[in-house]
């Protein structure tokens, strides 16, 4: 027996751990298990039930994620597809043309059927009875021609209609305003004086000749006035423009003595001298725009002048002048090719041009801009405020109750919610800093505020303050997940702490704040109720950034730097403004759900982006082999 | 050299549970009072130029005890292995050297270390500079997540040499050191990680010597490696000795025997007996060590 053999075993005594727990008792680890044997045991298998239970939630919650999409997109998908052009004749004699928006099926009241003959009213009950489900048919068509009937849209029910055709020649105008008109070319005329004439027609122009010599006189000149129309505003947004800003700046620079001089800053001479300047830059600046003037005065005078002579499905004829219209086709006429056609350029309208109509029409080019721009700004802002304070968190602060305190501070503002952030964005950030700002730096254009009221940085700061916790907590977690192995080689190699951070620790967490950046900038472009406090308008006048349409490109192009002062129009307050404050609701419907197809495809792409950055930084710091 | 105040022994005795009671041996009495012992110092040792010198050293983790009084000399140029069953305190001794164990907040320690004279324990240390001296090699290989050049230039870079030429030069000896170099020198901006294990670990041992450390620090190289990547690892240790000074913890017997010249057996927490490896392997002068040895415990 050596002496070996009694030394206490090394686990009883590690003098780390001097109160190893002891093993329990032999006899009652059997006491758990499960009966093998015996009465009742069976050996077949029970199955899995709660499969079902687990399997069902995530089958249910994907039928409703998937039916929101499929929603989104089939409707957001349908809304520009060009409709054929319906006429219909009611019991009343009243003659509708427009294209049928939407079907439903209904039950008249008495006073409805009170108000036919008995001889309608009979057959509508009959209609109504033979039907399984005791309603009748009707139809929603958009009328269009809103200056001279009032309404846009018209319910007409099934047991109404005597007659119901499609007009050859009814063609569907898209106008700068008053919305959509539905006629028939009579003729066209230049100054008043007919250059085409179609014969007229009762039944929509059924007997035009082919082809129409007033359509083909219209696709001829259309594009020509399209391009003074395209001259015209680049005319008053550009070049005005320039003289305005010229007019301010001049104004501006007067101001600045005049704060000066008020101050004994400035003396008598510089103020006066600074008035005869402003006076001169302000005759070269009128000088300047009054060519300007006559060109667009005379423009418009051109534009004016070809239009066309339509009748309406009752018979009425209006003066239809080519500058109005923004697009048109005869919808009974396209072949598949064209109808793609229209939907094609409906779509291109939508991307790149600015909203008409209170925007229920036109495009959304600005909120895609001010979207884009305010997401990557608070992105910019959020993602290296987070990251350096995750990294104290994690890396320097020693665990207490005051870093755990932090930890829920932030967990908690993650769940306030986002309209407190609007109130705290539009009391500190707009009327705290940004009058500061403003009396700083901007003080000659007071008392109209720069800084001291809503815009796109603003706007970005809030959101960035919003995000905050969701790029800390990823950030934290990142940090945590990066092995103590790591830490210690480059510890060992003679790093400090912060060559550790900055070379080994950051880099390996990079995935995981760039997962942090993804549900920021996610979280960040779908919000909407902060925005509407601290910069998003209805209608921006101007871009953040200054754009211009320049000739042969695709769309308008950047020139000029970030206005980070400016007011800016987003996507989600566009569907919310379009949906639920136009006044023209049943036309701002479609849009609505083309307009959340587009903000979710928006966002999709942004996150896919940093998706993709982030698989490739993953690639570069995965174990390959091994 | 005592920078906290001195730790009491434990006023309760050791719990003692196991089959036998310790019988008559004056060294585990005293273990298991909780007291240091004496370490039994081969006479070999003392003609050798020692690099690190360990004065009374004594390491608590909180409230717990997990190094007693080591006091040992390592000779320069030489393999010393740490050998000792789990928990003795062989990785915590090695990590003192480079004191890696700062980072653990609970951790104190009385008593001091010297490397080639200058202390590695006094208030004034500058820690990076201290751990630029050492290299040390880890359990498991922890390449970077950046390419294998810049993985073995790291304890450069961190230095702040930028020359292009310093570092490939260096890049290409410590490889070479490694016997690594004619692996990857054609994948040298490849990611470390696409290496092999065995590869990872050699890596780790190009970067811990890039820097031309005084004494080289490995905790249990090859635990994670198969028997071929080990032997690779251990011909390179014995390529390594008389130009660096290599403190190795082991588990492995074998490894400890076939690869080292020193050897200090450790067991709770206490430095029980060291020598030259020949000796220690066949002439141990304690009972204990030659139980351990030969497998009887342990």
């Amino acid at each position: 027996m050596s002496g070996l053999r009694n030394m206490p075993a090394p686990g009883a005594v590690d003098a780390r751990r001097p109160h190893a727990v002891a093993a329990p008792p032999p006899e009652k680890r059997g006491r758990r298990r499960r009966r093998t044997s015996g009465p009742g045991y069976t050996l077949y298998a029970q199955g899995e039930p709660m499969v079902w239970l687990t399997g069902g939630a995530l089958v249910l919650c994907m039928a409703m994620i998937a039916g929101m999409v499929l929603l989104i997109v089939g409707q957001g998908l349908r809304t520009f597809w060009p409709v054929p052009v319906t006429r219909v004749t009611t019991l009343e004699g009243d003659r509708l043309m427009g294209e049928v928006t939407r079907q439903d099926r209904f039950a008249p009241g008495p006073e409805v059927l009170a108000r036919l003959s008995p001889d309608d009213a009979a057959r509508a009950r009959a209609a109504m009875e033979t039907a399984d489900d005791g309603l009748v048919e009707r139809r929603l068509l958009r009328t269009g021609n809103f200056e001279l009937t009032g309404t846009h849209f018209h319910w007409v029910s099934g047991f109404a209609v005597t007659e119901e055709q499609a007009p050859p020649w009814a063609i569907v105008f898209e106008r700068r305003e008053w919305g959509r008109f539905y006629g028939v070319p009579v003729a066209f005329t230049v100054d008043g004086a007919e250059v085409a004439r179609d014969p007229r027609h009762a039944d929509g122009g059924a007997g035009h000749a082919e082809p129409s010599p007033v359509w083909a006189e219209f696709t001829a000149r259309m594009p020509e006035i399209r391009r003074l129309i395209r001259e015209r505003y680049r005319l008053e947004q550009v070049e005005i423009g320039r003289v305005n800003r010229r007019l301010e700046s001049a104004r501006l620079a007067l101001r600045k003595v005049e704060l000066r001089h008020e101050r004994g800053r400035a003396t008598d001479d510089d103020l006066a001298r600074a008035r005869v300047l402003q006076a001169d830059r302000e005759r070269a600046a009128q000088a300047d725009y009054e060519p300007i003037a006559a060109r667009i005065a005379g423009l418009n005078a051109e534009i004016r002048r070809p239009a066309l002579l339509l009748e309406t499905a009752d018979g009425r004829e209006k003066v239809l002048p080519l500058a109005d219209i923004v697009r048109a086709y005869p919808a009974n006429r396209l072949s598949l090719p064209e109808k793609l056609g229209v939907y094609l350029s409906r779509w291109r309208e939508f991307l790149l041009s600015d909203p008409r109509e209170a925007n229920t029409e036109g495009g959304v080019f600005p909120a895609i801009f001010g979207t884009v721009v305010m997401t990557l700004i608070m992105t910019v802002v959020v993602v290296p405020f987070g990251v350096l304070a995750a990294l104290y968190l994690r890396e320097y602060a020693k665990a207490g109750a005051v870093v755990s305190a932090i930890r829920i501070a932030v967990n908690n503002l993650a769940g306030v919610p986002s309209i407190v952030f609007g109130v705290f964005g539009l009391g500190f950030f707009c009327y705290i800093v940004g009058w500061r700002i403003d009396t700083l730096f901007y003080e000659a254009s007071l008392p109209r505020p720069t800084y001291g009221k809503g815009g796109i940085l603003w706007a970005a700061m809030t959101l960035a303050l919003l995000t905050l916790p969701v790029v800390i907590v990823a950030t934290e977690e990142a940090l945590a997940a990066v092995p103590r192995s790591m830490r210690e080689g480059s510890y060992a190699c003679g790093a400090s702490k912060w060559q550790t951070i900055a070379r080994i620790v950051l880099p390996r967490a990079m995935p995981g704040i760039m997962t942090g950046m993804i549900l920021a900038m996610a979280r960040g472009a779908g919000e909407v109720a902060p925005l509407m406090l601290v910069g998003a308008v209805k209608l921006a006048p101007d871009l953040p950034v200054d754009f211009q349409n320049l000739a042969g490109a695709l769309g308008p192009i950047p020139t000029g730097p970030l206005h980070a002062d400016r007011s800016f129009m987003h996507l989600g307050f566009h569907i919310y403004d379009v949906g639920f404050q136009s006044p023209n609701s049943e036309a701002a419907k479609p849009m609505v759900f083309t307009t959340t197809l587009l903000l979710i495809t928006l966002i999709a792409a942004l996150n896919l982006t940093a998706i993709w950055i982030r698989s490739r930084l993953r690639r570069r710091f995965s174990a390959g082999a091994f | 050299m005592t920078h906290t105040a001195p730790v009491q022994p434990p006023d309760r005795p050791i719990e003692m549970s196991g089959r036998e009671r310790i019988l008559d041996d004056a060294r585990f009495a005293a273990m298991a009072r909780g007291e240091s012992i004496a370490c039994e110092t081969h006479a070999a040792l003392a003609g050798e130029d020692t690099v690190l010198e360990i004065d009374r050293f004594n390491l608590h983790y909180g409230t717990v005890r997990a190094l007693y009084d080591i006091s040992m000399n390592i000779p320069r140029g030489r393999i010393t292995a740490l050998i000792g069953p789990s928990g003795c305190g062989k990785s915590t001794l090695l990590r003192s050297v480079n004191r890696l164990n700062d980072l653990i907040d609970s951790v104190r320690i009385t008593g001091d270390m010297r490397l080639s004279g200058d202390s590695i324990y006094a208030p004034d240390v500058d820690v990076i500079e201290l751990r630029k001296r050492m290299g040390m090699v880890f359990q498991k290989s922890n390449p970077f997540p950046m390419s294998i050049y810049e993985n073995v230039v790291y304890p450069l870079r961190v230095d702040g040499v930028r020359n292009r030429g310093t570092l490939d030069e260096v890049c290409e000896r410590s490889l070479r050191g490694a016997a690594l170099w004619e692996e990857v020198r054609d994948r040298l901006q490849e990611s470390a990680l696409s290496l092999s294990g065995g590869q990872q670990q050699r890596l780790c041992i190009a970067r811990a010597i890039a820097a031309e450390p005084e004494v080289l620090l490995m905790d249990e190289p090859c635990s994670a490696l198969d028997p071929i990547a080990t032997s690779k690892i251990e011909e390179l240790m014995l390529g390594l000795r008389g130009e660096y000074t290599v403190l190795i913890v082991t588990h492995n017997m074998q490894q400890a025997s076939r690869a080292s010249d020193f050897c200090a057996f450790m067991y709770l927490g206490r430095l029980v007996e060291y020598g030259p490896t020949p000796d220690m392997f066949t002439n141990p002068h304690l009972r204990e060590t030659e139980d351990y040895i030969t497998g009887r415990f342990g």
